[in-house]
């Protein structure tokens, strides 16, 4: 019987070689986020190479967390763009979370998940940048779940491919299995000071680990 | 080495001949070429293999002469009748029997010559140097050296003007682009090719298409690095006269390319990877064509505190390359920060005792738990687009912070975004 596969697995393997590969699981760099409890949380910080998802719904402090890791990755001198898929990216936010906009190219993809969807392709496959990040965090729930897991998992196979690190921004995890990292965010309280709205406290949780590990930090003004 | 092609009323044949072999061609109307043939043993044999190769290639009756200098070389073709190869130290016994008046001696010069008896080039070399310097001064010493075969001038070549330009008139209207991207990548080669010959790229192509019963349509691209690339070149033309088609079929196409200096850098070892120029440029342009023009690039903030006031440059990695990368990982505090709505939406607010009670909009809409404010923000009242509002920071009762906003003059609300 074991002989019988091995014979029929070689003669498969001269026109199919791709299904009977074992395909090593590459080491992982890893972009850090700045922010300590991120960063002890995913041991070390965002992986390159491969998709993260970052989910969870307004004010959860996702945006801060992408445009900590955005800062990092600018201050370095890498390449990144922004995929808005909604049009809600705000360059006065950014530059005060100490990113550098002549780094990042954003494309506003104006209401459309399928054009940030294709934009998002198009960036992953040109090579170069060291952080694609696709924001769907404000794409109503409909539109995004039309994403196949097809097109995820191309994604994915094309950030290894090029070595970027692929950042998706939902209100809901989408990617499942294509996500090598997937961290749900919580708003935990808003941080009132007198008259004024000094931040929030939000709570990480990290999905893709065998024990659920929880990092809170405080996004301020 | 110096070839020539003497080609009595074919200078035009001679020079074209004559590129085929070197880019240094002396032009000495109105009917001789010279130019410059160091260097190619290697690929013609000696000089005299070098010669029949040139004789074969002008194609028409033509004296040709290779001489260690120039002026030997030209009186030669001019002088002696088919191919005549003078070997070096040799050009004064070959040159000996031509006539003295090919040396083109000022008039005043070439009398004097006529009443001397002197006729050839041999006679004129024979005389003592000291005498023709006292008797025919600096053009005597001149001419009696070049009579000798002994040439020392630098060749004057050509400079071409550096105009890239290519067109081409159409059999038949053409009405579809895809037909047109083969004439237009045809044109694309030769212009390429040409300034790959001489070593330059082009940051900037113009198309003009001479339509029928319609004005002139014309599609630029313009890119921040030198590329040579014609297939990118194609490719962004494709997706730009996809855009903004003609509006009627094609009768022409001109092309003209802008020349200059190619892109060289040194990229360091410890820099991080950015993307390859031709790439990216093709990438920014298949991104416009997706989304639109003004949807893709770096954003730039202006110098007004007016809200959400910006300005779209183009993505350009390279040039903000030379500032100094951090290597080092900086911790610092993550910033709340605001996704816009844009435009911001209308909504209607239910206010008690000057505080926002509920709030009801298109895609935002609850109680209000918790609202900071107002903090007013006005500006350039001298405009006729002033801006003058009340801001609120609210929260509501799922959680989410927004910040909302009311005109002072029209008393509409909006709410401006989410903080997150």
């Amino acid at each position: 019987m074991g002989a019988a596969v091995v014979v029929l697995r070689s003669e498969l393997q001269t026109r199919f070689d791709v299904p009977f590969e074992v395909r090593s699981r590459p080491d992982r760099i890893q972009l850090t986020t700045g922010i300590p409890a991120i960063d002890r949380l995913t041991s070390g910080g965002i992986p390159r190479g491969t998709l993260t998802e970052i989910c969870g719904m307004e004010s959860t402090g996702r945006t801060a967390l992408v445009f900590a890791l955005l800062g990092q990755a600018t201050r370095r001198g890498e390449c990144c763009a922004w995929i808005d898929a909604e049009g809600s990216f705000d360059p006065a936010s950014a530059l005060e979370a100490g990113v550098a906009l002549d780094r990042v190219l954003w494309v506003n993809c104006g209401g459309n998940a399928q054009h940030a969807l294709q934009a998002t392709d198009l960036l992953i496959q040109a090579g170069g940048f060291g952080l694609v990040v696709l924001d769907l965090a404000d794409t109503p729930d409909i539109a995004a779940r039309r994403i196949s897991l097809a097109s995820w998992f191309r994604l994915r196979h094309a950030a290894e491919r090029t070595g970027a690190a692929l950042v998706a921004v939902e209100r809901q995890i989408h990617a499942r299995s294509c996500s090598a990292l997937q961290i749900e965010m919580r708003r935990k309280k808003p941080l009132w000071i007198g008259k004024l709205l000094r931040g929030v406290l939000a709570q990480a949780e990290s999905r893709k680990h065998y024990k659920s590990q929880l990092a809170e930090f405080s996004a301020v003004r | 080495m110096f070839a020539c092609i003497h080609a009595p009323g074919n200078l035009p044949l001679a020079v074209e001949c004559a590129r085929g072999f070197s880019p240094y061609i002396e032009e000495n109307p109105p009917d001789t070429a010279i130019f410059d043939v160091r260097g190619l043993e290697s690929l013609y044999g000696p000089p005299e293999s070098l010669a029949r190769e040139i004789e074969r290639r002008v194609g028409v009756p033509a004296s040709i002469a290779i001489a260690s200098n120039p002026d030997a070389a030209m009186h030669a073709a001019l002088g002696l009748r088919g191919v005549t190869v003078m070997a070096q130290g040799r050009e004064a016994e070959v040159l000996a029997p031509l006539a003295v008046n090919l040396l083109r001696a000022s008039p005043e010069t070439a009398e004097l010559l006529h009443l001397w008896g002197i006729r050839t080039f041999g006679e004129f070399a024979a005389l003592p140097s000291l005498g023709v310097a006292a008797r025919l001064g600096e053009e005597g010493v001149h001419l009696q050296r070049l009579a000798h075969g002994d040439g020392y001038r630098q060749l004057r070549p050509i400079i071409d003007p550096l105009e890239f330009e290519d067109e081409m008139e159409l059999e038949h209207p053409v009405e579809l682009i895809e037909p047109l991207m083969f004439v237009l990548g045809r044109l694309l080669n030769e212009v390429c090719g040409r300034l790959g010959a001489r070593s330059l790229a082009t940051n900037e192509i113009r198309v003009r298409l001479t339509l029928e019963n319609a004005p002139e349509h014309t599609a630029d691209l313009r890119l921040p690095v030198p590329m040579l690339d014609s297939k990118a070149f194609l490719k962004m033309l494709q997706l730009e006269l996809s855009g903004t088609p003609p509006v009627a079929p094609v009768l022409k196409v001109h092309m003209r390319a802008e020349p200059v200096k190619p892109r060289r850098t040194q990229h360091g070892l410890f820099l991080p990877a950015s993307p390859e120029p031709e790439k990216l440029e093709l990438t920014v342009a298949r991104l416009r064509h997706l989304v639109g023009d003004e949807r893709v690039g770096s954003p730039e903030l202006m110098d007004t505190h007016r809200p959400d006031t910006f300005s779209m440059r183009a993505f350009a990695p390279h040039a903000a390359q030379a500032s100094v990368c951090e290597s080092h990982v900086v911790e610092s505090s993550p910033r709340l920060c605001l996704r816009r709505f844009r435009p911001p939406r209308y909504a209607q607010v239910i206010v008690v005792n000057h505080q926002p009670v509920r709030v009801v909009s298109s895609s935002v809409s609850g109680r209000v738990v918790m609202a900071k404010g107002p903090w007013r923000a006005s500006g350039e009242w001298w405009r006729g687009d002033a801006w003058n509002r009340d801001e609120w920071d609210v929260a509501l009762e799922s959680g989410a912070l927004y910040r909302l906003f009311q005109e002072v003059d029209g008393g509409r609300w909006f709410v401006e975004g989410s903080y997150d």
